[in-house]
């Protein structure tokens, strides 16, 4: 079944503060993307690969095309979704995991890993073993679930943010560079729960500079050129 | 029960004197929404916020809200008394500056207590127990019940005037730039009460900021404000990380990071 279909998306951003400069970034592309696929956006810097990425989570606003995402078993134009709709999307159908946390003050390791999961509606006690239990895979020591990450490495904080994008179990995941600050060990570990989720059903589209990481989780490479037209 | 938008907002246009304020605002506003209303100063966020309280007289449109009792009641021709019930029940209003919001000369647990006196609750005990609760919801400590809001430190202070707020459960809360006056370490930490509170209770906020860190935080929809008019409306990350219109880019571009 797909998951994902993109059809001939356009997206051109528009610099109003630089006498209106339009800079063309995705011309035409298309994708589709069936349950249990792994598909790697492969190409240059430039050619729109994260573009691509954010567009298909409602981030970003296409001019043209649509970008279909399966939500209770339909196809849904998040290009053209309302707002509660994007997020409610969002909720239950489509995750997305970036290098970046954004750190909220004052919230702890272990609330913002199981956040997906109350906001989906699990109990409070089955969210935070979860929670824990992804924390502990990622090698995270207990002792750092009670605190709010913004002082942790950069290492760190990508695990924990790994940890928050798979928790809540999304038929649909965007990784973009999951492994990008990783050592070896916790590099094989997040390669690892990338498999068990796309063996499971999940529909993949990951972005992966590292040639073995994505050779580890790949199956199907979709090469973009540029204006991210496929190859 | 099919979901219904709270609040509907349709061409609301207020002038003072020959200088418009808002012109032709429309917008929805759904059940546990929290809207952010962006843009900087004198652009009419304020003005918007006080015509939908009914605080300053609208020049034409509607403003139409659905009442807890399923009722649909345009505010900008309701009846003052039936205006002002539902803005002490059913609806919050969260000022800049506490003072402006609380009643200094009166007890931390009496300016919590005061809506819920207004709609009939008399019981002593009950009420000193809600405030206590409230007290604690909103951490400050119990022990300064008693106490004067004017020996409360601004952080507190605003925390009390959300609790006062809050305490008899309103649909919508109206926010009205809720961190401005505060220094940034205190800031975070209202900013995380008032996302929790926000998500317990269900409640709708609209809350005008010109701080897009505090939208970004809050708000699930942003809607940009220039000389009265929107110019740009969505969700919230999309405004900020793809803003469409030439102001949205200026205000994204003139922050540091958001």
């Amino acid at each position: 079944m797909d998951m994902i279909r993109v059809e001939n998306l356009d997206k051109t951003f528009t610099l109003h503060l630089r006498g209106g400069v339009a800079l063309p970034v995705l011309r035409d592309t298309s994708l589709s993307v069936m349950q249990g696929e792994c598909v790697t956006l492969h190409g240059p810097s430039g050619a729109g690969k994260s573009t691509l990425l954010r567009s298909i989570y409602g981030n970003y606003r296409p001019q043209r095309g649509r970008i279909l995402i399966r939500h209770d078993g339909e196809l849904v134009d998040i290009a053209s979704a309302a707002p509660r709709q994007v997020l409610e999307i969002r909720r239950r159908s489509l995750g997305y995991v970036t290098q970046f946390l954004r750190v909220i003050p004052r919230v702890s390791t272990l609330d913002i890993v199981a956040e997906p999961l109350l906001a989906r509606g699990i109990a409070d006690s089955a969210a935070r073993e979860r929670a824990a239990g992804l924390l502990t895979r990622l090698q995270i020591p207990e002792k750092m679930w009670g605190l709010p990450p913004s002082t942790f490495s950069g290492g760190e904080q990508q695990r924990i943010n790994i940890a928050r994008g798979f928790a809540a179990d999304y038929p649909i995941l965007l990784l973009d560079e999951p492994t990008a600050s990783l050592d070896e060990q916790n590099r094989k570990i997040v390669i690892n729960l990338i498999d068990d989720a796309r063996r499971r059903g999940t529909a993949i589209v990951a972005i992966v500079h590292d040639a073995d990481t994505r050779q580890a989780i790949t199956t199907r490479l979709l090469p973009l050129q540029a204006h991210g037209v496929a190859a | 029960m099919i979901e219904m938008p709270l609040l509907s907002v349709e061409g609301l246009n207020k002038s003072f004197g020959r200088q418009p304020a808002c012109r032709d605002v429309t917008f929805e506003l759904w059940p546990g929404e929290v809207l952010g209303i962006v843009g900087e100063s004198g652009s009419g966020k304020s003005t918007l916020l006080n015509a939908i309280a009914g605080r300053v007289g609208i020049d034409s449109g509607r403003v139409l809200y659905r009442t807890a009792a399923d009722q649909i009641v345009d505010l900008a021709t309701a009846q003052e008394s039936q205006r002002r019930h539902l803005m002490r029940t059913e609806w919050g209003f969260v000022q800049q500056h506490a003072r402006d919001g609380l009643r200094m000369d009166f007890s931390a647990g009496a300016n919590i207590g005061e809506r819920l006196m207004a709609l009939g609750q008399k019981h002593y005990g009950n009420l000193r127990e809600t405030a206590l609760d409230w007290m604690q919801a909103v951490e400050i400590p119990p022990e300064r019940i008693d106490d004067l809001p004017r020996t409360f430190s601004g952080g507190m202070q605003q925390r009390l005037q959300i609790a006062r707020n809050l305490v008899t459960r309103p649909r919508i809360v109206l926010m009205d730039e809720p961190t401005g006056g505060l220094d940034v370490s205190v800031q975070a930490r209202l900013l995380d009460l008032l996302r929790r509170l926000v998500q317990e209770y269900n409640v709708a906020v609209i809350v005008v900021t010109h701080d897009l860190g505090v939208a970004r935080l809050l708000a699930h929809r942003l809607m940009v404000m220039r000389r009265g008019q929107v110019v740009e409306a969505g969700l919230t990350d999309q405004l900020l990380d793809d803003p469409q219109h030439a102001y949205t880019q200026l205000l994204v571009s003139s922050v540091l990071s958001v």
